[in-house]
Protein backbone atom coordinates (compact mmCIF):
# COMPACT_ATOMS: atom_id res chain seq x y z
CA UNK A 1 0.00 0.00 0.00
CA UNK A 2 1.02 3.62 -0.51
CA UNK A 3 2.97 5.39 2.22
CA UNK A 4 1.73 8.87 1.36
CA UNK A 5 -0.99 10.59 -0.66
CA UNK A 6 -1.37 14.08 -2.01
CA UNK A 7 -5.04 15.08 -2.14
CA UNK A 8 -5.63 17.38 -5.11
CA UNK A 9 -8.86 18.84 -3.79
CA UNK A 10 -10.36 20.93 -1.01
CA UNK A 11 -13.21 21.06 1.49
CA UNK A 12 -15.20 18.08 2.69
CA UNK A 13 -13.87 15.59 0.13
CA UNK A 14 -10.24 16.41 0.95
CA UNK A 15 -11.04 15.76 4.62
CA UNK A 16 -12.90 12.55 3.88
CA UNK A 17 -10.17 11.12 1.61
CA UNK A 18 -7.57 12.20 4.18
CA UNK A 19 -9.39 10.36 6.95
CA UNK A 20 -9.57 7.10 4.96
CA UNK A 21 -5.91 7.41 3.88
CA UNK A 22 -4.77 8.02 7.45
CA UNK A 23 -6.67 4.95 8.62
CA UNK A 24 -4.83 2.99 5.94
CA UNK A 25 -1.52 4.22 7.36
CA UNK A 26 -0.69 6.91 4.81
CA UNK A 27 0.89 10.30 5.39
CA UNK A 28 -1.59 12.91 4.11
CA UNK A 29 -0.46 15.91 2.06
CA UNK A 30 -3.00 18.68 1.50
CA UNK A 31 -2.71 21.32 -1.19
CA UNK A 32 -4.60 24.57 -0.88
CA UNK A 33 -5.11 27.94 -2.47
CA UNK A 34 -4.28 31.17 -0.63
CA UNK A 35 -8.00 31.54 0.16
CA UNK A 36 -8.23 28.16 1.91
CA UNK A 37 -5.14 28.24 4.15
CA UNK A 38 -7.05 28.06 7.44
CA UNK A 39 -9.74 25.50 6.56
CA UNK A 40 -10.02 22.16 8.43
CA UNK A 41 -8.73 20.02 5.54
CA UNK A 42 -5.43 21.95 5.64
CA UNK A 43 -5.09 21.89 9.44
CA UNK A 44 -5.77 18.16 9.64
CA UNK A 45 -3.16 17.19 7.03
CA UNK A 46 0.31 15.94 7.99
CA UNK A 47 1.78 18.39 5.51
CA UNK A 48 0.24 21.25 3.52
CA UNK A 49 1.43 23.08 0.41
CA UNK A 50 0.03 26.36 -0.90
CA UNK A 51 -0.29 25.93 -4.67
CA UNK A 52 -1.47 29.37 -5.74
CA UNK A 53 -3.97 32.21 -5.54
CA UNK A 54 -7.71 31.78 -4.94
CA UNK A 55 -9.05 31.30 -8.48
CA UNK A 56 -9.28 27.55 -9.21
CA UNK A 57 -7.44 27.88 -12.51
CA UNK A 58 -4.40 29.22 -10.64
CA UNK A 59 -4.52 26.62 -7.86
CA UNK A 60 -6.68 23.49 -7.82
CA UNK A 61 -6.66 23.24 -11.63
CA UNK A 62 -2.98 24.13 -11.97
CA UNK A 63 -1.43 20.85 -13.13
CA UNK A 64 2.16 22.07 -12.88
CA UNK A 65 1.73 23.36 -9.31
CA UNK A 66 0.03 20.13 -8.21
CA UNK A 67 2.78 17.97 -9.69
CA UNK A 68 5.48 20.17 -8.19
CA UNK A 69 3.86 19.83 -4.75
CA UNK A 70 3.64 16.03 -5.14
CA UNK A 71 7.32 15.78 -6.05
CA UNK A 72 8.41 18.13 -3.28
CA UNK A 73 6.50 16.20 -0.65
CA UNK A 74 7.49 12.83 -2.16
CA UNK A 75 3.87 11.64 -2.40
CA UNK A 76 3.43 8.10 -3.78
CA UNK A 77 0.00 8.80 -5.17
CA UNK A 78 -2.47 11.61 -5.92
CA UNK A 79 -6.15 11.32 -5.09
CA UNK A 80 -8.15 13.88 -7.09
CA UNK A 81 -11.50 13.69 -5.23
CA UNK A 82 -14.34 14.90 -7.47
CA UNK A 83 -14.46 17.99 -9.69
CA UNK A 84 -11.25 19.96 -10.39
CA UNK A 85 -8.64 17.61 -11.98
CA UNK A 86 -10.52 14.38 -11.25
CA UNK A 87 -11.65 13.83 -14.83
CA UNK A 88 -8.60 15.22 -16.61
CA UNK A 89 -6.95 12.47 -18.64
CA UNK A 90 -4.07 14.90 -19.33
CA UNK A 91 -3.43 15.36 -15.63
CA UNK A 92 -3.70 11.63 -14.94
CA UNK A 93 -1.14 10.98 -17.67
CA UNK A 94 1.23 13.69 -16.42
CA UNK A 95 1.03 12.18 -12.93
CA UNK A 96 1.75 8.68 -14.22
CA UNK A 97 4.63 9.96 -16.37
CA UNK A 98 6.15 11.54 -13.25
CA UNK A 99 6.24 8.11 -11.62
CA UNK A 100 3.36 8.86 -9.25
CA UNK A 101 0.16 6.80 -9.10
CA UNK A 102 -3.08 8.55 -10.06
CA UNK A 103 -5.92 7.18 -7.90
CA UNK A 104 -8.52 6.84 -10.62
CA UNK A 105 -9.26 5.07 -13.86
CA UNK A 106 -6.69 4.56 -16.64
CA UNK A 107 -6.22 7.79 -18.66
CA UNK A 108 -7.42 5.98 -21.83
CA UNK A 109 -10.73 5.05 -20.18
CA UNK A 110 -11.12 8.67 -19.02
CA UNK A 111 -10.61 9.86 -22.56
CA UNK A 112 -13.29 7.48 -23.85
CA UNK A 113 -15.81 8.76 -21.31
CA UNK A 114 -15.01 12.45 -21.56
CA UNK A 115 -16.29 13.04 -25.07
CA UNK A 116 -19.97 12.48 -24.48
CA UNK A 117 -20.92 11.73 -28.06
CA UNK A 118 -18.15 9.15 -28.31
CA UNK A 119 -19.28 7.71 -24.96
CA UNK A 120 -22.85 7.37 -26.29
CA UNK A 121 -21.67 5.52 -29.38
CA UNK A 122 -19.54 3.14 -27.31
CA UNK A 123 -22.40 2.45 -24.92
CA UNK A 124 -24.87 1.86 -27.76
CA UNK A 125 -22.46 -0.58 -29.43
CA UNK A 126 -22.26 -2.50 -26.14
CA UNK A 127 -26.05 -2.92 -26.13
CA UNK A 128 -26.77 -0.23 -23.52
CA UNK A 129 -30.03 1.73 -24.12
CA UNK A 130 -29.26 5.36 -24.96
CA UNK A 131 -31.36 8.53 -25.23
CA UNK A 132 -32.39 9.13 -28.88
CA UNK A 133 -30.02 11.74 -30.23
CA UNK A 134 -27.54 12.89 -32.89
CA UNK A 135 -24.97 10.31 -33.89
CA UNK A 136 -21.84 12.18 -32.94
CA UNK A 137 -21.14 15.87 -32.90
CA UNK A 138 -23.40 18.16 -34.95
CA UNK A 139 -21.30 20.22 -37.33
CA UNK A 140 -23.49 23.26 -37.98
CA UNK A 141 -26.92 24.77 -37.47
CA UNK A 142 -28.43 23.22 -40.63
CA UNK A 143 -27.37 19.77 -39.50
CA UNK A 144 -28.69 20.50 -36.01
CA UNK A 145 -32.11 21.46 -37.37
CA UNK A 146 -32.26 18.29 -39.50
CA UNK A 147 -31.25 16.08 -36.59
CA UNK A 148 -33.81 17.72 -34.28
CA UNK A 149 -36.60 16.90 -36.75
CA UNK A 150 -35.60 13.24 -36.65
CA UNK A 151 -35.14 13.06 -32.85
CA UNK A 152 -38.32 15.03 -32.14
CA UNK A 153 -38.72 18.21 -30.05
CA UNK A 154 -38.02 19.18 -27.36
CA UNK A 155 -34.27 18.59 -27.79
CA UNK A 156 -31.36 19.25 -25.47
CA UNK A 157 -28.20 20.90 -26.83
CA UNK A 158 -25.10 19.75 -24.97
CA UNK A 159 -21.48 20.80 -25.22
CA UNK A 160 -19.26 17.75 -25.79
CA UNK A 161 -16.74 17.67 -22.96
CA UNK A 162 -19.10 19.64 -20.71
CA UNK A 163 -20.37 18.86 -17.25
CA UNK A 164 -22.30 20.18 -14.28
CA UNK A 165 -25.02 21.60 -16.49
CA UNK A 166 -22.66 24.06 -18.18
CA UNK A 167 -23.25 24.41 -21.90
CA UNK A 168 -26.69 22.77 -21.89
CA UNK A 169 -29.82 24.37 -23.34
CA UNK A 170 -33.33 23.11 -24.17
CA UNK A 171 -35.11 23.96 -27.39
CA UNK A 172 -38.84 23.43 -27.92
CA UNK A 173 -38.95 24.88 -31.43
CA UNK A 174 -36.70 25.52 -34.45
CA UNK A 175 -36.29 29.16 -33.43
CA UNK A 176 -35.23 28.15 -29.92
CA UNK A 177 -32.80 25.61 -31.32
CA UNK A 178 -31.03 28.29 -33.36
CA UNK A 179 -30.43 30.27 -30.18
CA UNK A 180 -29.59 27.24 -28.02
CA UNK A 181 -27.16 25.83 -30.59
CA UNK A 182 -25.17 29.08 -30.76
CA UNK A 183 -25.08 29.38 -26.97
CA UNK A 184 -23.81 25.79 -26.58
CA UNK A 185 -21.15 26.26 -29.26
CA UNK A 186 -19.92 29.41 -27.49
CA UNK A 187 -19.90 27.64 -24.15
CA UNK A 188 -18.11 24.58 -25.52
CA UNK A 189 -15.39 26.85 -26.88
CA UNK A 190 -14.97 29.16 -23.88
CA UNK A 191 -15.42 26.68 -21.03
CA UNK A 192 -14.03 23.48 -22.48
CA UNK A 193 -11.78 24.68 -25.30
CA UNK A 194 -13.53 22.59 -27.93
CA UNK A 195 -16.31 23.18 -30.42
CA UNK A 196 -18.44 20.04 -30.38
CA UNK A 197 -22.16 20.17 -29.62
CA UNK A 198 -24.58 17.28 -29.74
CA UNK A 199 -28.33 16.93 -29.51
CA UNK A 200 -30.61 14.50 -27.76
CA UNK A 201 -34.27 14.05 -26.89
CA UNK A 202 -35.23 16.15 -23.90
CA UNK A 203 -37.42 14.47 -21.31
CA UNK A 204 -39.61 16.97 -19.50
CA UNK A 205 -39.60 15.28 -16.09
CA UNK A 206 -37.32 12.23 -15.94
CA UNK A 207 -35.80 10.64 -12.86
CA UNK A 208 -32.03 10.59 -12.52
CA UNK A 209 -30.79 7.18 -11.43
CA UNK A 210 -27.17 6.07 -11.40
CA UNK A 211 -25.20 2.93 -10.69
CA UNK A 212 -21.96 2.72 -8.71
CA UNK A 213 -19.20 0.70 -10.36
CA UNK A 214 -16.01 -0.76 -8.94
CA UNK A 215 -13.43 -2.48 -11.10
CA UNK A 216 -9.84 -3.61 -10.64
CA UNK A 217 -7.03 -3.58 -13.17
CA UNK A 218 -7.30 -7.34 -13.67
CA UNK A 219 -10.68 -7.26 -15.40
CA UNK A 220 -12.99 -7.87 -12.44
CA UNK A 221 -15.83 -5.34 -12.51
CA UNK A 222 -18.95 -5.21 -10.37
CA UNK A 223 -21.77 -2.82 -9.60
CA UNK A 224 -22.58 -1.54 -6.13
CA UNK A 225 -26.31 -0.97 -6.76
CA UNK A 226 -28.15 2.22 -7.65
CA UNK A 227 -28.69 5.70 -6.25
CA UNK A 228 -31.44 8.15 -7.08
CA UNK A 229 -30.40 11.78 -7.58
CA UNK A 230 -33.53 13.36 -9.07
CA UNK A 231 -33.72 16.36 -6.76
CA UNK A 232 -31.69 18.96 -8.65
CA UNK A 233 -31.45 22.65 -9.33
CA UNK A 234 -29.67 24.02 -12.41
CA UNK A 235 -28.78 20.42 -13.32
CA UNK A 236 -26.90 20.01 -10.04
CA UNK A 237 -27.92 17.50 -7.43
CA UNK A 238 -29.35 18.63 -4.11
CA UNK A 239 -30.63 15.41 -2.47
CA UNK A 240 -29.54 11.85 -3.26
CA UNK A 241 -30.63 8.52 -1.84
CA UNK A 242 -29.89 4.82 -1.96
CA UNK A 243 -31.80 2.91 -3.08
CA UNK A 244 -34.12 4.51 -5.56
CA UNK A 245 -37.76 4.74 -4.40
CA UNK A 246 -38.61 3.35 -7.85
CA UNK A 247 -37.35 -0.04 -6.72
CA UNK A 248 -38.30 -0.06 -3.04
CA UNK A 249 -40.06 -3.12 -1.65
CA UNK A 250 -39.06 -5.11 -4.72
CA UNK A 251 -40.91 -2.89 -7.21
CA UNK A 252 -39.96 -2.97 -10.92
CA UNK A 253 -37.51 -5.89 -10.60
CA UNK A 254 -37.07 -6.37 -14.35
CA UNK A 255 -36.23 -2.73 -14.96
CA UNK A 256 -33.82 -2.69 -12.05
CA UNK A 257 -31.95 -5.70 -13.41
CA UNK A 258 -31.79 -4.06 -16.84
CA UNK A 259 -30.38 -0.88 -15.23
CA UNK A 260 -27.67 -2.73 -13.27
CA UNK A 261 -26.74 -4.99 -16.22
CA UNK A 262 -26.55 -1.98 -18.57
CA UNK A 263 -24.27 -0.15 -16.15
CA UNK A 264 -21.88 -3.09 -16.01
CA UNK A 265 -21.89 -3.44 -19.80
CA UNK A 266 -21.07 0.26 -20.16
CA UNK A 267 -18.25 0.10 -17.61
CA UNK A 268 -16.71 -2.88 -19.38
CA UNK A 269 -17.05 -1.17 -22.78
CA UNK A 270 -15.06 1.80 -21.45
CA UNK A 271 -12.31 -0.47 -20.11
CA UNK A 272 -13.02 0.88 -16.68
CA UNK A 273 -10.99 0.36 -13.54
CA UNK A 274 -11.37 2.00 -10.11
CA UNK A 275 -14.58 3.64 -8.84
CA UNK A 276 -16.97 5.17 -11.35
CA UNK A 277 -20.63 5.88 -11.89
CA UNK A 278 -22.91 5.20 -14.83
CA UNK A 279 -25.72 7.75 -15.04
CA UNK A 280 -29.17 7.04 -16.47
CA UNK A 281 -32.41 8.86 -17.07
CA UNK A 282 -35.67 7.10 -16.30
CA UNK A 283 -38.82 8.06 -18.15
CA UNK A 284 -42.06 6.17 -18.77
CA UNK A 285 -40.83 2.76 -17.72
CA UNK A 286 -37.49 2.88 -19.55
CA UNK A 287 -33.91 3.72 -18.58
CA UNK A 288 -31.46 5.48 -20.87
CA UNK A 289 -27.68 5.83 -20.49
CA UNK A 290 -26.48 9.45 -20.26
CA UNK A 291 -22.82 9.26 -19.28
CA UNK A 292 -20.20 7.56 -17.21
CA UNK A 293 -18.29 9.59 -14.63
CA UNK A 294 -14.68 8.63 -14.15
CA UNK A 295 -14.44 9.56 -10.51
CA UNK A 296 -15.80 9.25 -7.04
CA UNK A 297 -19.23 10.92 -6.85
CA UNK A 298 -20.16 13.54 -4.27
CA UNK A 299 -22.99 11.23 -3.17
CA UNK A 300 -20.87 8.07 -2.67
CA UNK A 301 -21.61 7.95 1.11
CA UNK A 302 -25.23 6.79 0.60
CA UNK A 303 -23.86 3.73 -1.19
CA UNK A 304 -21.18 3.10 1.44
CA UNK A 305 -23.68 3.36 4.30
CA UNK A 306 -26.21 0.97 2.78
CA UNK A 307 -23.84 -1.65 1.33
CA UNK A 308 -20.90 -1.51 3.73
CA UNK A 309 -18.50 -1.19 0.75
CA UNK A 310 -15.65 1.24 1.49
CA UNK A 311 -15.42 2.97 -1.90
CA UNK A 312 -12.47 5.27 -1.13
CA UNK A 313 -10.57 2.41 0.50
CA UNK A 314 -11.10 0.33 -2.64
CA UNK A 315 -9.97 3.23 -4.81
CA UNK A 316 -6.61 3.17 -3.04
CA UNK A 317 -6.30 -0.62 -3.05
CA UNK A 318 -7.18 -0.86 -6.75
CA UNK A 319 -4.76 1.95 -7.63
CA UNK A 320 -2.06 0.07 -5.71
CA UNK A 321 -2.66 -2.91 -8.00
CA UNK A 322 -4.60 -5.07 -5.56
CA UNK A 323 -7.39 -7.35 -6.76
CA UNK A 324 -11.00 -6.48 -6.00
CA UNK A 325 -11.85 -9.37 -3.69
CA UNK A 326 -15.57 -8.62 -3.44
CA UNK A 327 -17.97 -10.78 -5.42
CA UNK A 328 -21.14 -9.45 -7.05
CA UNK A 329 -23.25 -11.77 -4.87
CA UNK A 330 -21.82 -10.12 -1.74
CA UNK A 331 -23.28 -6.75 -2.72
CA UNK A 332 -26.52 -6.41 -0.77
CA UNK A 333 -28.38 -3.35 0.45
CA UNK A 334 -29.21 -2.99 4.11
CA UNK A 335 -31.40 -0.06 5.10
CA UNK A 336 -31.77 3.27 3.34
CA UNK A 337 -29.68 6.45 3.28
CA UNK A 338 -30.21 10.02 2.11
CA UNK A 339 -27.67 12.78 1.47
CA UNK A 340 -28.58 16.45 1.70
CA UNK A 341 -26.10 18.82 0.10
CA UNK A 342 -25.83 21.87 2.30
CA UNK A 343 -25.22 24.84 0.02
CA UNK A 344 -24.36 28.42 0.95
CA UNK A 345 -27.21 29.85 -1.07
CA UNK A 346 -30.62 31.42 -0.88
CA UNK A 347 -33.09 28.57 -0.18
CA UNK A 348 -35.70 29.89 -2.61
CA UNK A 349 -33.89 31.71 -5.42
CA UNK A 350 -30.71 29.55 -5.20
CA UNK A 351 -28.52 32.71 -5.38
CA UNK A 352 -24.99 32.15 -4.03
CA UNK A 353 -24.44 33.40 -0.49
CA UNK A 354 -20.79 33.40 0.52
CA UNK A 355 -19.89 34.73 3.97
CA UNK A 356 -18.61 33.90 7.41
CA UNK A 357 -20.10 30.96 9.30
CA UNK A 358 -20.87 32.88 12.46
CA UNK A 359 -22.63 29.78 13.75
CA UNK A 360 -22.33 26.27 12.44
CA UNK A 361 -24.00 23.77 14.69
CA UNK A 362 -24.71 20.50 12.89
CA UNK A 363 -27.02 17.83 14.24
CA UNK A 364 -25.86 14.55 15.75
CA UNK A 365 -27.65 11.33 16.59
CA UNK A 366 -28.32 7.78 15.56
CA UNK A 367 -27.73 7.34 11.81
CA UNK A 368 -26.65 10.98 11.32
CA UNK A 369 -23.30 11.77 9.71
CA UNK A 370 -21.91 15.11 8.61
CA UNK A 371 -19.10 15.55 6.08
CA UNK A 372 -18.28 19.25 6.33
CA UNK A 373 -15.60 21.30 4.63
CA UNK A 374 -15.87 24.16 7.10
CA UNK A 375 -16.18 24.75 10.83
CA UNK A 376 -17.79 27.55 12.83
CA UNK A 377 -15.87 30.79 12.30
CA UNK A 378 -14.60 29.82 8.82
CA UNK A 379 -15.36 32.00 5.81
CA UNK A 380 -17.04 30.51 2.75
CA UNK A 381 -15.48 32.44 -0.15
CA UNK A 382 -17.07 33.04 -3.57
CA UNK A 383 -14.25 31.26 -5.43
CA UNK A 384 -15.52 27.69 -5.32
CA UNK A 385 -18.80 25.82 -5.48
CA UNK A 386 -21.38 26.55 -2.77
CA UNK A 387 -21.37 23.16 -1.03
CA UNK A 388 -20.29 23.59 2.57
CA UNK A 389 -21.27 20.17 3.91
CA UNK A 390 -23.16 16.97 3.27
CA UNK A 391 -25.69 15.73 5.80
CA UNK A 392 -26.03 11.97 5.42
CA UNK A 393 -28.78 10.15 7.26
CA UNK A 394 -29.41 6.42 7.31
CA UNK A 395 -32.16 4.23 8.76
CA UNK A 396 -33.55 0.72 8.68
CA UNK A 397 -35.83 1.69 5.78
CA UNK A 398 -36.81 4.84 3.87
CA UNK A 399 -39.52 5.86 6.33
CA UNK A 400 -37.08 5.54 9.23
CA UNK A 401 -34.36 7.47 7.36
CA UNK A 402 -36.85 10.23 6.47
CA UNK A 403 -37.98 10.53 10.07
CA UNK A 404 -34.37 10.89 11.26
CA UNK A 405 -33.66 13.33 8.43
CA UNK A 406 -36.44 15.63 9.54
CA UNK A 407 -35.10 15.66 13.10
CA UNK A 408 -31.55 16.30 11.90
CA UNK A 409 -32.56 19.12 9.55
CA UNK A 410 -34.67 20.77 12.26
CA UNK A 411 -31.68 20.74 14.61
CA UNK A 412 -29.19 22.11 12.05
CA UNK A 413 -28.21 25.73 12.83
CA UNK A 414 -26.27 27.83 10.35
CA UNK A 415 -25.90 31.59 10.83
CA UNK A 416 -23.88 34.26 9.06
CA UNK A 417 -24.83 33.23 5.55
CA UNK A 418 -27.93 31.93 3.82
CA UNK A 419 -28.09 28.15 3.52
CA UNK A 420 -30.49 25.78 1.83
CA UNK A 421 -31.35 23.94 5.07
CA UNK A 422 -34.90 25.43 5.02
CA UNK A 423 -35.28 24.07 1.47
CA UNK A 424 -34.28 20.58 2.62
CA UNK A 425 -36.87 20.76 5.40
CA UNK A 426 -39.56 21.63 2.84
CA UNK A 427 -38.44 18.82 0.53
CA UNK A 428 -38.54 16.15 3.24
CA UNK A 429 -41.90 17.40 4.56
CA UNK A 430 -43.56 17.37 1.15
CA UNK A 431 -46.04 14.63 0.39
CA UNK A 432 -44.49 13.92 -3.01
CA UNK A 433 -41.04 13.31 -1.51
CA UNK A 434 -42.48 11.17 1.28
CA UNK A 435 -44.16 9.04 -1.36
CA UNK A 436 -40.96 8.83 -3.42
CA UNK A 437 -42.54 10.60 -6.39
CA UNK A 438 -39.36 12.24 -7.63
CA UNK A 439 -38.21 13.77 -10.89
CA UNK A 440 -35.65 16.34 -11.95
CA UNK A 441 -38.31 19.12 -12.06
CA UNK A 442 -39.31 18.46 -8.45
CA UNK A 443 -37.80 21.69 -7.10
CA UNK A 444 -39.54 23.86 -9.67
CA UNK A 445 -42.83 22.67 -8.19
CA UNK A 446 -41.88 22.27 -4.54
CA UNK A 447 -39.06 24.73 -3.75
CA UNK A 448 -41.26 27.72 -2.94
CA UNK A 449 -42.42 27.98 0.66
CA UNK B 1 -32.07 57.11 -10.51
CA UNK B 2 -30.64 54.12 -8.66
CA UNK B 3 -26.98 53.22 -9.10
CA UNK B 4 -26.39 49.63 -10.08
CA UNK B 5 -25.22 47.60 -7.09
CA UNK B 6 -24.02 44.03 -6.63
CA UNK B 7 -26.82 41.74 -5.40
CA UNK B 8 -24.35 39.01 -4.40
CA UNK B 9 -20.75 38.76 -3.20
CA UNK B 10 -18.45 37.56 -5.96
CA UNK B 11 -16.11 38.71 -8.70
CA UNK B 12 -16.82 40.79 -11.80
CA UNK B 13 -16.81 38.44 -14.76
CA UNK B 14 -17.89 40.81 -17.55
CA UNK B 15 -18.85 44.46 -17.88
CA UNK B 16 -21.54 44.78 -20.51
CA UNK B 17 -21.73 48.60 -20.82
CA UNK B 18 -19.45 51.56 -21.61
CA UNK B 19 -19.31 55.05 -20.11
CA UNK B 20 -21.73 57.32 -21.97
CA UNK B 21 -23.96 54.45 -23.09
CA UNK B 22 -27.73 54.87 -22.73
CA UNK B 23 -29.38 51.90 -21.06
CA UNK B 24 -32.94 50.88 -20.18
CA UNK B 25 -34.40 49.34 -17.03
CA UNK B 26 -33.82 45.57 -17.17
CA UNK B 27 -30.65 45.76 -19.27
CA UNK B 28 -27.76 43.59 -18.11
CA UNK B 29 -25.02 45.92 -16.92
CA UNK B 30 -22.49 43.61 -15.33
CA UNK B 31 -22.19 39.84 -14.99
CA UNK B 32 -20.89 38.71 -11.63
CA UNK B 33 -19.47 35.31 -10.91
CA UNK B 34 -19.85 33.64 -7.55
CA UNK B 35 -19.53 30.02 -6.50
CA UNK B 36 -19.17 28.83 -10.10
CA UNK B 37 -22.32 30.62 -11.17
CA UNK B 38 -22.80 33.60 -13.45
CA UNK B 39 -25.27 36.15 -12.14
CA UNK B 40 -26.33 39.01 -14.43
CA UNK B 41 -26.90 42.34 -12.70
CA UNK B 42 -29.68 44.32 -14.34
CA UNK B 43 -30.36 48.05 -14.14
CA UNK B 44 -33.40 48.96 -12.03
CA UNK B 45 -33.85 52.22 -13.97
CA UNK B 46 -32.88 53.49 -17.37
CA UNK B 47 -30.23 56.19 -17.78
CA UNK B 48 -26.78 57.00 -19.07
CA UNK B 49 -23.68 55.26 -17.74
CA UNK B 50 -21.74 57.98 -15.94
CA UNK B 51 -19.07 55.95 -14.23
CA UNK B 52 -17.97 52.32 -14.01
CA UNK B 53 -16.55 51.70 -10.55
CA UNK B 54 -15.23 48.16 -11.03
CA UNK B 55 -12.89 46.25 -13.30
CA UNK B 56 -13.22 42.74 -14.67
CA UNK B 57 -11.92 40.09 -12.22
CA UNK B 58 -12.34 42.48 -9.28
CA UNK B 59 -13.88 41.10 -6.07
CA UNK B 60 -17.06 42.84 -4.92
CA UNK B 61 -19.31 42.59 -1.88
CA UNK B 62 -23.09 42.51 -1.84
CA UNK B 63 -24.31 46.13 -1.97
CA UNK B 64 -21.18 47.60 -3.62
CA UNK B 65 -21.87 50.16 -6.34
CA UNK B 66 -20.81 48.77 -9.72
CA UNK B 67 -22.03 51.41 -12.14
CA UNK B 68 -23.23 54.98 -11.56
CA UNK B 69 -26.03 56.20 -13.78
CA UNK B 70 -26.58 59.85 -14.63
Amino acid sequence: MFKSVLIANRGEIARRVGKVAREMGMRVVAVHSEADATLPFVKEADEAVCIGPAPAKDSYLNHAALLEAAKKTRADCIHPGYGFVSESADFAKAVTDAGIVFVGPPPEAMQRMKDKSQARALAAAAGVPIVPGSEGVVSDLTAALEQAERIGYPVLCKAAGGGGGIGMAVANTQAELEKAFRASVDRARSAFGREGVYLERYFAAPRHIEVQILGDTKGHTLHVLERECSIQRRHQKVVEEAGSPLFLEGKNPGLRQKLLDSALKAAKAFGYANAGTVEFLYSDGEVYFIEMNARLQVEHPVTELTTGVDLIGWQFRIAAGEALTLGQEEIRRRGHALEFRIYAEDPVKFFPSPGKLARFSPPAGEGVRLDAGYAEGDTVTPYYDPMIAKLIVSGTDRADALCRSMGALDAFVIEGLKSNVPLHRRIVASEAFQKGELDTRFLERHAKP
Amino acid sequence: MADVTAHITGTVWKIEVKVGQAISAGDTVVILESMKMEMPVEAQDGGTVKEIRVKEAQAVNEGDVLVVLG
